[in-house]
């Protein structure tokens, strides 16, 4: 899954089944599959990926929604490895994730 | 230049939440200078030290962060002092980088970027006693000779707990040959590849070396299922803000009284003991009565931040950041500048300062343009008078005061004022600027120590007191000025104050102001109110001849509302929602906007939204007959 170039080696398009933890409803649990931020937003593409790194996003770290806000179940807090990262459904849309297990799976249809 | 008369420079580095100035304050005692980074208002916390060898350190605490590609004002400053390219500041000839032995993924890699740095470097494990309890076993041997630095445990909270830091840090500078020179820096800005490359790094080190209990820590996710709660976790918020403002009034009214009293007797002994004349009005009425309007105020700045600085501590600001993102954000503010607002009900001065972790510029100036619209302490003595003169103390409603119904709405008033601001600025200033990312750490909650927030207590304290005695002494000497000079002819009949130049200003103010209702005693006060908005209340005290302060504030309130009509009086409260008045606060917002510019807009729209809302109340309570 990972070589040593350093270089990202996973093309999130084509990882199968992979949801945006963006879109995934609080409980959701998963495995980070890769990193794909859009273009059009205040950073940088090639930023926001560096930061979502930066907290712990990478490819293979677990990830479980463990909180959400009020308004629009946004903001949202992800636990991610051994830390608890808040952020926006909206930033949290880069981070492309594959549903955890078999009994978390039927959970996560709504995404 | 011997390098062994210098103490050694020993800069700490390591990830917001990690505890590193919990660790630097049990390194260094109360012996600690905070002061300002030139040009910025980073804290720069810098201390001496002697190691158990006896060998004198220079200890530096550097703002935290997750790696050295600064995002934001605080960052730049670690990133440029480790890198050695700060102007003006030394290069630290070791690194202490700390981390928390119970969240160790991403300081790992933030060590591995460390490295590349090429200074001197040691881990600290920080909390070291809480990853034990959890159960958290690492192997040190390993985790040392897999990262290539000398890693040690240390607990900041426990006596002793900075032994083997210390111990550490003496085998560096004192071993086999000392310091070893820097070598060549090879740190670059990584990029993303780079960084996935060093974190699986980072992973691998950690599996190697480090072993975690089956089951996690479980407290903090329970606490906040409750405190994270969409419904419940917004009103423990609410209950918080409620208990803490309850606090700083309540609390607060002791010691503002004696510090009040102690300021009179003061003056009255001056008054006493020297001649009448132009030095005994200085030092009496201008250098005197000046500073203790301001040093009142401390108590309730120590109030409000002990809430600030215990909810800190025990890791619940960034949880009231997220609940508020979404709030804040409809108003077009980031989820960080809640703490900032919060800081601002006190002063807006601590609370602008508080904006420089906010990382976008954009979201940062927003928040410092609308921070001195939350109501600030200096305004109550303000409100109260106005309000004990004005309104009716009857209960309305079933018990509820209508004295503290019409406080409430003018707090109210301001945060409405402030979110609609917010709101504004967005939509015209930066309408087709995207929403900057909100990604934000909540850290494990932790409990409070006591000797931490004490020592940050104390610090915030002296930094308050030293600006009483330095910025507002200046202004209040200006103004003493403005009011007693020139002086009464010998044959005066009215109060001296009425022949000095703050007269002459505030008649030629009558033309403006009194479409809103203010009558030029008004416009004189509002002269000195320039320094601090409390001193309006000393000199409408002394424009309408009463003798003394606050023990007379009562008899004040007498004589104005013998004197005003009701409309007047609203109005004046409807100014001082809005008013720009406070020197202090542009020469802050100046500072750190670094911009002139910026200072004459917040002056200019403030001055605006004062005249407009004095004007409507004014007006409207007119045409309701409260002429």
């Amino acid at each position: 899954m990972h070589n040593r170039t350093g270089v990202s080696d996973i093309a999130p398009a084509t990882v199968s089944g992979a949801v945006p933890l963006g879109t995934a409803p609080l409980g959701f649990r998963g495995v980070v599959a890769g990193i794909r931020p859009l273009a059009g937003d205040a950073l940088p593409p090639e930023e926001i990926e560096r930061r979502l790194i930066e907290l712990g996003f990478t490819e293979g770290a677990d990830v479980e929604i463990l909180h959400e806000g009020l308004i629009r179940h946004d903001p949202i807090a992800v636990r991610v490895n051994y830390a608890t990262i808040a952020l926006r459904r909206h930033d949290a849309a880069a981070v492309l994730v594959l549903p955890g297990s078999a009994a978390d799976t039927a959970r996560t249809g709504a995404a | 230049m011997s390098d062994i008369a210098l103490p050694t420079r020993v800069a700490l580095v390591g990830n917001p939440n990690c505890g590193k100035t919990a660790l630097f304050n049990a390194l260094t005692g109360s012996r600690q200078k905070v002061a300002n980074y030139p040009g910025v208002t980073v804290e720069r916390k810098e201390a001496a030290a002697t190691t158990p060898a006896g060998l004198r350190v220079q200890l530096l605490d550097l703002p935290g962060t997750y790696s050295l590609r600064a995002r934001s004002l605080d960052e730049e400053i670690t990133r440029d002092i480790v890198l050695g390219r700060f102007a003006g500041e030394e290069p630290p000839q070791l690194l202490v980088c700390v981390a928390d032995a119970t969240n160790l993924r991403l300081a790992l890699r933030f060590v591995l970027e460390l490295k590349r740095v090429g200074r001197p470097l040691i881990l600290a494990l920080n909390m070291y006693d809480i990853a034990r309890h959890r159960g958290v076993e690492i192997d040190f041997d390993r985790l040392s000779s897999e990262l290539g630095v000398p890693v040690v445990p240390s607990v900041a909270v426990r006596r002793g707990g900075t032994a083997d830091l210390l111990a550490r840090i003496d085998a560096a500078i004192a071993g086999r040959g000392g310091l070893p020179e820097p070598v060549a820096n090879a740190w670059h800005e990584p990029s993303a590849g780079e960084l996935r490359a060093v974190q699986r790094d980072a992973d691998r080190i950690l599996a190697a070396a480090v072993t975690f209990p089956q089951t996690a820590d479980n407290l903090t996710r329970k606490i906040d299922k409750v405190v994270l709660h969409p419904v419940a976790g917004l009103l423990i918020l609410l209950a918080l803000l409620f208990l803490m403002f309850q606090a700083v009034f309540a609390w607060a009214q002791l010691p503002m009284d004696a510090i009040k009293d102690g300021f009179d007797a003061l003056a009255a002994l001056v008054n006493g003991t020297l001649p009448a004349g132009l030095l005994r009005s200085f030092i009496a009425n201008g250098a005197i009565a000046g500073v203790g309007s301001v040093i009142v105020f401390l108590p309730q700045i120590v109030i409000l931040f002990l809430f600030i600085l215990l909810l800190e501590d025990f890791g619940y600001m960034a949880r009231a950041a997220f609940l508020m993102d979404r709030i804040m954000g409809g108003a077009g503010l980031h989820g960080r500048a809640f703490i900032p607002l919060l800081s601002s009900f006190a002063c807006a001065i601590p609370g602008i300062m508080a904006t420089r972790v906010i990382d976008s510029r954009r979201d940062r100036l927003a928040t410092i343009l609308v921070a001195p619209l939350m109501t600030c302490s200096a305004r109550i003595p303000v409100y109260t008078l106005i309000i004990s003169a004005f309104v009716p103390n009857r209960a309305v409603w079933g018990g509820l005061s209508l004295q503290g119904l019409v406080m409430f709405g003018l707090y109210a008033a301001g945060i409405a004022a402030a979110l609609g601001m917010s709101w504004l600025l967005r939509r015209l200033l930066w309408r087709r600027e995207p929403t900057y990312p909100f990604m934000l750490e909540l850290p494990d909650y932790k409990r409070p120590v006591l000797r931490n927030v004490a020592l940050g207590l104390w610090q915030r304290a002296k930094m308050f007191l030293y600006r009483a005695g330095t910025t507002i002494f200046m202004m209040m000497i200006a103004i003493w000025f403005l009011c007693s000079v020139p002086q009464p002819p010998p044959d005066a009949t009215e109060p001296a104050i009425q022949y000095s130049l703050a007269a002459k200003i505030g008649h030629a103010m009558e033309p403006v102001l009194g479409p809103v209702g203010f009558n030029w005693q008004i416009n004189i006060a509002l002269v000195p109110g320039m320094a601090a908005r409390e001193v309006a209340v000393a000199s409408l005290g002394t424009v309408y001849a009463i003798e003394g302060g606050d023990e007379h504030r009562d008899e004040l309130g007498h004589v104005l509302s013998a004197q005003w009509p009701l409309a007047t009086a609203l109005s004046l409260l409807a100014w001082y929602v809005f008013a720009p008045q406070c020197a202090s606060t542009l020469g802050v917002v100046r500072r750190e906007t670094n911009s002139w510019g910026w200072m004459l807009f917040l002056f200019a729209y403030m001055l605006t939204l004062a005249y407009i809302a004095a004007f409507l109340t004014y007006r409207v309570a007119l045409w309701l007959g409260a002429g």
